[in-house]
């Protein structure tokens, strides 16, 4: 089966006041069709750049892909030209972002709001978009659809937003959905019915999912194979129960045991919370050739000063970029 | 229900509002020297203290102060704001004849800034290193910094008289014949340098909030979104981003409607155009008292409706104001 996507050795540079650094810095992967494929990593480490590349809306002036290829269905997006990239957005690949409270456009209506995605990209009549954006209400569960699709965002709640989010992202059936930290910023029991939400609707429509989230519980629950990104650069890839029962990278060791475990008895003396020592170093650091976990590692020896790590291919098809991974 | 109750609503405050402007006016007024018994004895050249007390037992000015204010505001209820000495007219009639003039010039110098502002604002915050970028900063200076009846007097010089571009003073040209077009377009070329210049200095005001405004709102995160969903960049600045950044740019339009006002007492006098600021200006030199009483009382009234409209503006770009429940 040919990739969905394939990334290759893709570089983002960010022209900042202290110059030029590369907030992703040779990235390669593959997605394939209607496959869950999870970025986790410390925020900062640049998992929503590399969605924003992949949908070409990296900050304007600020932001750029210096190097690689994006390939989607055949054809490289990073090459495309802006008119090519609006007719892929929101209607080939799509996405939802972390802010649900902000990312809804406050003066127009939740139903105008998906309906012009549709009439954008499938050339529907206002009627019948609007029509279909009662029915995508219905589909990601919005209670009384029929009423709520002439509301305004400012009158329904966060949970409910994201939802209408969704509704947007799905309008065109895209065949990759990029979910950037949907559920951050919702409380819990939202969180797990947006999940599910998305975990149905991903077998209704058969859209590939790129979930960029913290949440180890939803990366176990719902992708088939996930990425470790640390400081611009890939830790560890493979499926996601490889990594989580043998991970080869020790950033991944120190995240998989930073989640603290609910203990059925609360009497039972409580493990202490366990973090990742030390913090992830500055965006003017990104470029060094040396393993930039080395300062937070504790497997540390001279080779992971002297060069930046190449990737360690396992036959599980987990790969680690670490000097140490054959060892761990 | 919502938008008629708070119609209602605004229109009591309003009336509670007028009825404060009338009081503060009227005392204001009855402080000052001389009254209507002096401006009638001037008009028929002088007169000795018996003819004065006289007259002021027939028009009241006898009786104690607040009778006199109870009178007036009574009066005014019913649209009767006294009678002008000096013009041998009815207020109201001699109100009504210049207000709708005013009213033209006020509304197409607002509209025009608004307009221009806001285009201006709008391409200078899409490219902020373009040449319009230096148009906005130099109207910006120019307007804050110029006299309105510089300004005039500039434009009157350079575009009537030495171009004979526009007419050079009034409203209409009596001397023109013909239908409705012919009229319109009379009334438009005598429009324009009033205009023009009243626009002038809120031109700058309305560009550089817009700017501003826009900025903010192009970084939004639903901007982003407008992106995202492959809309083009037209469709984002135009639709997305512009009924969102309009909202601050109303707010201040509605505040700046009562600077218009005064604005035009100062334009219309440069351009003789025959509006309320012209009348103002010649009954405060006549001290013709209820002449001044009654526009004073009009100008707030025009202010007081601008401001309603700009609510309901503000209501149509923005569904937030009100909040409906
Ligand atoms: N517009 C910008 N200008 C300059 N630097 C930026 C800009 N946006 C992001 N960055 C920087 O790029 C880096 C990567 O950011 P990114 O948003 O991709 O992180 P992330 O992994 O998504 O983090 P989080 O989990 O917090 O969302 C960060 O160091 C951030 O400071
Ligand atoms: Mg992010």
């Amino acid at each position: 089966m040919s990739p969905l996507l394939e990334v290759k050795n893709l570089r983002i540079e960010l022209t900042t006041r202290d110059g030029v650094a590369p907030v992703i810095d040779d990235l390669s992967f593959t997605l394939n069709p209607g496959e869950t494929m999870s970025f986790v990593g410390e925020s900062g480490c640049g998992k929503s750049m590399t969605a924003l590349a992949l949908m070409g809306l990296l900050p304007e002036k600020v932001g750029r892909v210096a190097a690689g290829n994006i390939i989607f269905d055949g054809e490289d997006l990073s090459q495309a030209s802006d008119e090519r990239l609006r007719a892929i957005r929101g209607n080939e690949i799509s996405m939802i972002f972390q802010e649900p409270m902000t990312s809804l456009n406050p003066v127009f209506t939740i139903g105008e709001q998906i309906a012009e995605v549709l009439r954008a990209h499938q050339g529907l009549s206002r009627k019948a978009a609007w029509a279909q954006s009662i029915e995508l209400l219905n589909a990601v569960r919005i209670p009384n659809a029929k009423s709520r699709v002439s509301d305004y965002p400012f009158q329904m709640s966060g949970g409910q937003r994201q939802r209408a989010m969704i509704a947007m992202a799905l309008a065109c059936q895209p065949k990759i959905l990029i979910a950037d930290e949907p559920t951050t910023a919702l409380d819990v029991t939202v969180q797990a019915q947006i999940f599910d939400l998305l975990t149905d609707l991903r077998k209704q429509t058969g859209a590939a999912i790129i979930l960029i989230t913290h949440d180890m519980g939803a990366v176990a629950e719902m992708a088939e194979r996930m990425i470790v990104m640390y400081a611009g650069r890939k830790a560890e890839l493979g499926p996601v129960d490889q990594i989580i029962e043998h991970p080869r990278h020790p950033y991944t060791k120190g995240l998989i045991e930073c989640v603290p475990h609910i203990q059925s008895d609360p009497s039972l003396e409580r493990h202490d919370l366990v973090e990742v020592p030390g913090i992830v170093p500055s965006l003017r650091e990104f470029g060094k050739d040396q393993c930039l976990f080395a300062s937070r590692c504790a497997y540390l020896t001279e080779a992971c000063l002297a060069s930046r790590p190449t990737e360690k291919l396992f036959a599980n098809g987990q790969s680690a970029d670490c000097w140490h991974a054959e060892g761990l | 229900m919502g938008i008629l109750r708070t119609i209602l609503l605004r229109v009591v405050y309003a009336i509670l509002l007028l009825v404060a402007v009338l009081v503060l006016n009227f005392s204001l007024m009855h402080l000052a020297p001389g009254d209507v018994a002096d401006t009638i004895s001037q008009s028929m050249g002088g007169a000795d203290q018996e003819i004065l007390d006289e007259i002021r037992v027939s028009y009241g000015l006898d009786q104690p102060f607040i009778v006199q204010l109870g009178r007036y505001i009574a009066n005014v209820a019913q649209f009767d704001l006294g009678y002008s000495f000096f013009y041998n007219q009815p207020v109201t009639k001699l109100i009504l004849e210049r207000l709708p003039a005013t009213l033209l010039l006020v509304i197409a110098a607002q509209i025009a800034a608004l307009f221009i502002g806001v285009v201006l604002g709008v391409i200078s915050a899409r490219k902020p290193n373009g040449l319009s970028n230096y148009v906005v900063t130099f109207l910006a200076l120019f307007g804050y910094s110029a006299p309105v009846f510089w300004t005039g007097i500039l434009l009157l010089i350079t575009f009537s008289l030495n171009v004979h571009w526009f007419p050079v003073a009034g409203m209409r040209d009596v001397t023109i014949e013909g239908g409705f077009w012919v009229h319109f377009i009379d009334v438009a070329r005598h429009l324009f340098l009033p205009a023009v210049t009243l626009g002038s200095i809120f031109l700058a005001l309305y560009s550089r909030l817009s700017r501003a405004s826009m900025m903010e709102v192009l970084g939004s995160d639903y901007v982003r979104t407008a992106k995202a969903k492959g809309l083009t960049s037209n469709q984002v600045v135009y639709k997305h981003a512009l009924k969102n950044a309009l909202s601050p740019v109303i707010t201040l339009a509605g505040l700046q409607f009562s600077a218009v006002l005064s604005g035009a007492v100062l334009v219309e006098a440069v351009f003789s155009w025959p509006g309320l600021g012209t009348l103002a200006f010649q009954s405060i030199i006549a001290r013709d008292t209820p002449t001044i009483l009654g526009i004073l009382f009009f100008s707030a009234l025009v202010v007081i409706i601008g401001n309603l409209l700009t609510d309901l503006a503000l209501r149509l770009v923005d569904p937030r104001v009100g909040g409906q429940k």
